[in-house]
């Protein structure tokens, strides 16, 4: 009912005209700097370390992106997209299951410790990778896990708004589908993947979006663990790209790599459009 | 609230929430513990033994004028970098709320800087303001602006919020955009009947009844730019010139990773612990009016 629910107190005429040039101002200053990426992933290095450089694309789109893929600088482009795609799923579905299993337990049974479980679980809320990172370290070294994938996935999963969200949802269903499962004699488990785990898959989609592009976007955590340029991510990678000293950065293939490391989780925002809106404002309340 | 209908037993439980419980105990619990244990100890420059200082790290740090002045620098960088986001933020989703067609294509578009992870978005705005290479430097030098953020501390601090704040942007527009959809239009019809203009209905209907939104968004963005922002701060300055972007997260990584100074990263942490305990009791107890509001 848009026409109804704005009524007579939209723009129209001029006013709406001013109106879209602003938002259409808005958009491409905010675009900008991604633009000017994309150029740059298209032109010769020549072109860019002579100022200015151009703004519209050139011919060399190929020549950079296969470059960028198949050799980079230190390591190719594609395995630190495998990379990061092994870690940001590792911790989407990682934290996704753990929740869904935890969330159940703290709903559905009364067990010893079980408030005790579930404030130690609170805790974790408070307190960030960042803020704890020599101990962490410490503890993945013992492991032996640098450089490695768990070492990667399990330290960042360690943590409680997924059990959170999975509690409240569990709080809304209605005890009668409980009631009827055991009066069914149906085990817990069976309730658990035939009743509550379809009903939550609005809820897993949602989170799933958000905790993909969390592990995606990760900086600080693989740049400590990942010294060996093999199990580099992406977006830790490109700054290994550049040189150090007085060398001049390789940019073209630089800049194709930005470009690279934001479209896997552009594509996930932009095609799950509602599923993310929804995912972010749930994980925030 | 608790379910009245639940399951017997206790060991399946248990089992359920054991991978939860053993990775927060391994990779939380235990860390964070060892963060206080050695917030408690200088270790010798061998790394073989430790010795007990009690609060002594804590008081030199304290007393410590550059931990004072990462302080200092924390606070005016957050502050900078919730401004820079929330105004732009609202001021797109008001307009986009006055049209009825295509603010779904303007959506779609604001949404993206929100995926650039901070990282990368250091590295796009690095690459326009390169001393060397830069676009907007070039055209600033033009002007007879000398940019030059690698050694003034003012502009390196004005990249870094600006760099923080941009995806930022995305993020507090879609909360604002939902905020304003939801505000009843009846109300601002009748306010529009009695003649108040736009910015006076926005002013006075509007504002406020989008303000728990705005206060949300605030705690929010001051928990981002206090920790998600490493990424920014790396990529650009990592941390200067002279200590000028050093804030509280790049600094418990420069002394414990590169000054290998654990005792005092150790305890670097701990202050940061409460720092964020502090901010989510604010937030919780924000959330709680908001569920009566």
């Amino acid at each position: 009912m848009a026409s109804e629910r704005h009524g007579m107190v939209e723009k129209r005429g001029a006013g709406l005209w001013l109106t879209h040039v602003f938002m259409i101002l808005g958009v491409l200053v905010i675009f900008f700097p991604i633009w000017l990426a994309f150029v740059a992933s298209t032109v010769t290095q020549p072109e860019i370390v002579q100022p200015p450089m151009p703004l519209w694309p050139g011919d060399q789109f190929w020549e950079n992106y296969s470059r960028a893929l198949l050799s980079g600088v230190n390591v190719p482009v594609s395995t630190m997209l495998l990379n990061s795609f092994v870690m940001a799923m590792g911790i989407a579905v990682g934290k996704i299951v753990i929740s869904l299993l935890s969330a159940f337990a703290i709903v559905y049974f009364r067990f010893p410790g079980r408030t005790t479980f579930f404030w130690l679980i609170f805790l974790t809320l408070m307190l960030p990778v960042e803020v704890r990172i020599v101990p962490t370290f410490e503890v993945v070294a013992g492991f032996g896990m640098l450089n490695s994938y768990s070492g990667l996935i399990f330290p960042l999963i360690a943590s409680a708004t997924a059990t959170f969200l999975f509690r409240q949802f569990f709080l809304t269903i209605p005890d009668e589908l409980a009631e009827a499962a055991r009066v069914d004699g149906a085990r817990p488990m069976r309730f658990f993947v035939d009743i509550v785990v379809p009903m939550s898959r609005t809820n897993i989609a949602a989170l799933f979006v958000i905790l993909f592009i969390y592990g995606w976007n990760q900086y600080l955590w693989p740049l400590l663990i990942t010294t060996d340029p093999e199990m580099n991510t992406i977006v830790m990678g490109i700054k290994q790209m550049f040189p150090s000293g007085d060398d001049v950065a390789e940019w073209p293939v630089i800049m194709a790599t930005s470009i690279l490391a934001m479209i896997p989780p552009v594509i996930v925002v932009v095609s799950m459009q509602k599923l993310f809106v929804r995912g972010l404002v749930d994980s925030e309340k | 609230m608790e379910k009245r209908v639940t399951f017997k037993g206790w060991l399946l439980p248990l089992a359920l929430i054991a991978p939860q419980v053993v990775i927060s105990a391994v990779f939380f619990f235990y860390p964070a513990a060892q963060a206080i244990w050695q917030s408690l100890f200088i270790p010798d420059p061998f790394g073989l033994s430790a010795k007990f200082v009690g609060l002594g790290n804590f008081e030199f740090l304290l007393s410590d004028k550059f931990y004072r002045a990462s302080f200092l620098t924390t606070a005016v960088f957050s502050i900078l970098v919730t401004l820079c986001s929330m105004i732009p933020a609202l001021f797109l989703a008001v307009i986009a709320d006055r049209l009825i067609k295509g603010s779904g294509v303007y959506r779609t578009m604001l949404i993206w800087p929100y995926a650039v992870a901070p990282a990368v978005a250091g590295v796009l705005w690095l690459f326009m303001f390169n001393t060397r290479v830069g676009v907007v430097s070039w055209y600033l030098g033009q002007l007879g602006y000398d940019w030059n953020h690698v050694l003034n501390g003012g502009e390196a601090m004005g990249l870094v919020v600006v760099a923080s704040a941009w995806g930022r942007i995305s993020y507090n527009f879609l909360f604002f955009f939902a905020a304003l959809q939801s505000v009843p239009r009846s109300v601002i019809e009748a306010a529009a009947i009695d003649g108040a203009h736009f910015w006076r209905r926005f002013f006075t209907i509007v504002l406020p009844l989008i303000t728990p939104t705005a206060f949300f968004l605030l705690v929010v963005n001051i928990v981002y730019s206090f920790f998600e922002t490493f990424g920014v701060i790396h990529t650009i300055t990592a941390g200067g010139p002279q200590q000028s972007t050093t804030i509280l997260v790049y600094k418990v990584f420069s002394d414990g990773f590169v000054g290998q100074d654990l005792g005092s990263s150790a305890a670097q942490s701990v202050i940061l612990l409460f720092v964020v305990g502090l901010l989510t009791v604010i937030q919780f107890k924000y959330i709680e009016k908001r569920v009566h509001y």
